[in-house]
């Protein structure tokens, strides 16, 4: 046990048990970004995967939403500490977007629109783990929450589900992105509360 | 289970508040003592726990508004876990456990040698009087401006400091809700006109509430600033 505050008590709010450690609950929607909302026209929208021989696999807006859509209900866990549970996306699996690409990657780099990054294993990308959403709450996607579309990898800290995402390059050797290049952690399980370089 | 030191690991470390001030009727200041405290860059969080007498936990993230000493700026969120703590309840000497500094794009560092314009809705001034404070430690010549965005004249955090000359710091406040008498600009949201005057060069830092970031963010970029130069804190 840590050192005691005195006098500190707590909320005990009641999902407290189905928190990843150190999360706290909250019914808004905070956004944490690094910089500007970047303002993406749908048209000019397009999503590329990029295999490590530099096959390039994309398409448009139009293209996108005629893939098949799922409809993920999800809890999500920011490395700020807010926890948001059950909530409600529509979108794309990566495993359908993935379907036609040949590759012996094991790692992918998000690129977004405005030019963040973020890095994770292949593996986390597929397996129903994993999609391209446009719609959140039965609405579209708000630009400050990544819209048009953006990533949604639930199980992992929300800095990897890419804002205003633009594409996905396959790589054999990991490559750290935007925040895992400012002292956060390579996977971030919030689990295993792997907020930090070392945790 | 005992934990294992990993280099390079943020272990928490145990923090004595050693000096408190009221900042505002719902803000307070807080110094740690934190032994061993390896240092920050302006602009840098820290993460601090808290633990009740029966081992039950909470967290938060707060901005460092010190660019040397473990100085806190916390805002009682009425039906907050922990702010309401630190604002009203924990006592000089009084153990917190906190890690960091954590963070390495939402800072300055002297030396930087482009002008910096750094924009502050309510609590948001916290990071950017790190930066106000390392640049006036350092001796830097860089030329600061701090737009200040706050609901009422005593909403002020730092108001004297803020107040004394500091060669080269520009300071603007923009009131939402109520102005001081005479103020010659009316109470509202901050607006194109407030940036008007405003260079297009050099590097912004933008922090407050979402919605505050948001509208000033865009703003900066509907003026021509470069997005690339201007980077963001939210909380809310």
């Amino acid at each position: 046990m840590g050192i005691v505050s005195p006098g500190f008590h707590g909320r005990r709010r009641k999902s407290a048990a189905e928190l990843p450690p150190g999360q706290y609950l909250t019914n808004d929607f905070p956004v944490l970004s690094a910089g500007p909302t970047p303002r993406m026209r749908e048209d000019d929208w397009e999503f590329t995967v990029t295999t490590e021989t530099g096959r390039e696999h994309r398409w448009t807006w139009r293209e996108f939403l005629d893939l098949p859509a799922e409809t993920p209900t999800v809890d999500i866990h920011c490395v700020t500490k807010w926890s948001k549970l059950a909530t409600e996306w529509e979108g794309v699996s990566l495993d359908a977007l993935l379907a036609d690409v040949e590759t012996e990657a094991d790692f992918a780099l998000v690129h977004s629109y405005g030019g963040y990054t973020t890095n994770l294993p292949l593996a986390d990308l597929v397996e129903g783990q994993a999609w391209i959403v446009h719609r959140y709450n039965g609405e579209e996607l708000a630009p400050e929450h990544g819209g048009p579309a953006r990533l949604l990898v639930p199980h992992l800290y929300f800095w990897k589900s890419a804002k205003w995402v633009h594409g996905i390059r396959l790589l054999t050797d990991d490559e750290p992105g935007f925040w895992e290049s400012a002292g956060y952690h390579d996977y971030g399980d919030p689990w295993r509360e792997q907020r930090y370089q070392g945790d | 289970m005992a934990r294992a030191a990993i280099p390079g690991r943020l272990a928490w470390r145990v923090a004595r508040l050693a000096e408190a001030r009221q900042e505002t009727e719902t803000a307070r200041t807080l110094v740690f003592d934190v032994p061993d405290w390896p240092g920050q860059t302006a602009g840098q969080h820290i993460d601090l726990r808290l633990t009740a007498d029966d081992g039950y936990t909470a967290q938060r993230s707060y901005s460092l508004s010190a660019p040397d000493r473990v100085e806190l700026t916390v805002q009682r969120i009425a039906d907050g876990e922990v702010s309401p703590y630190l604002t009203d309840v924990i006592g000089l000497g009084d153990p917190v456990e906190l890690r960091g500094p954590v963070g390495g794009w939402f800072v300055w560092r002297p030396g930087t040698e482009r002008p910096v314009l750094l924009i502050a809705g309510g609590s948001g001034i916290a990071p950017l009087m790190a930066m106000i404070r390392a640049r006036r430690r350092s001796g830097d010549g860089t030329p600061f401006t701090l737009l200040y965005s706050v609901r009422t004249p005593s909403d002020v955090y730092f108001a004297d400091e803020l107040r004394r000359p500091d060669h080269g710091l520009t300071v603007a406040l923009v009131y939402t809700r109520e102005a001081p008498d005479g103020w010659p600009r009316p109470p509202g949201r901050l607006a194109p006109a407030d940036l008007a005057h405003l260079g297009l060069a050099g590097d912004c830092f933008v922090c407050g509430p979402t919605g505050f970031v948001e509208a000033a963010a865009d703003l900066l970029v509907a003026r021509g600033h470069d997005p690339r130069r201007i980077r963001t804190e939210r909380f809310g």
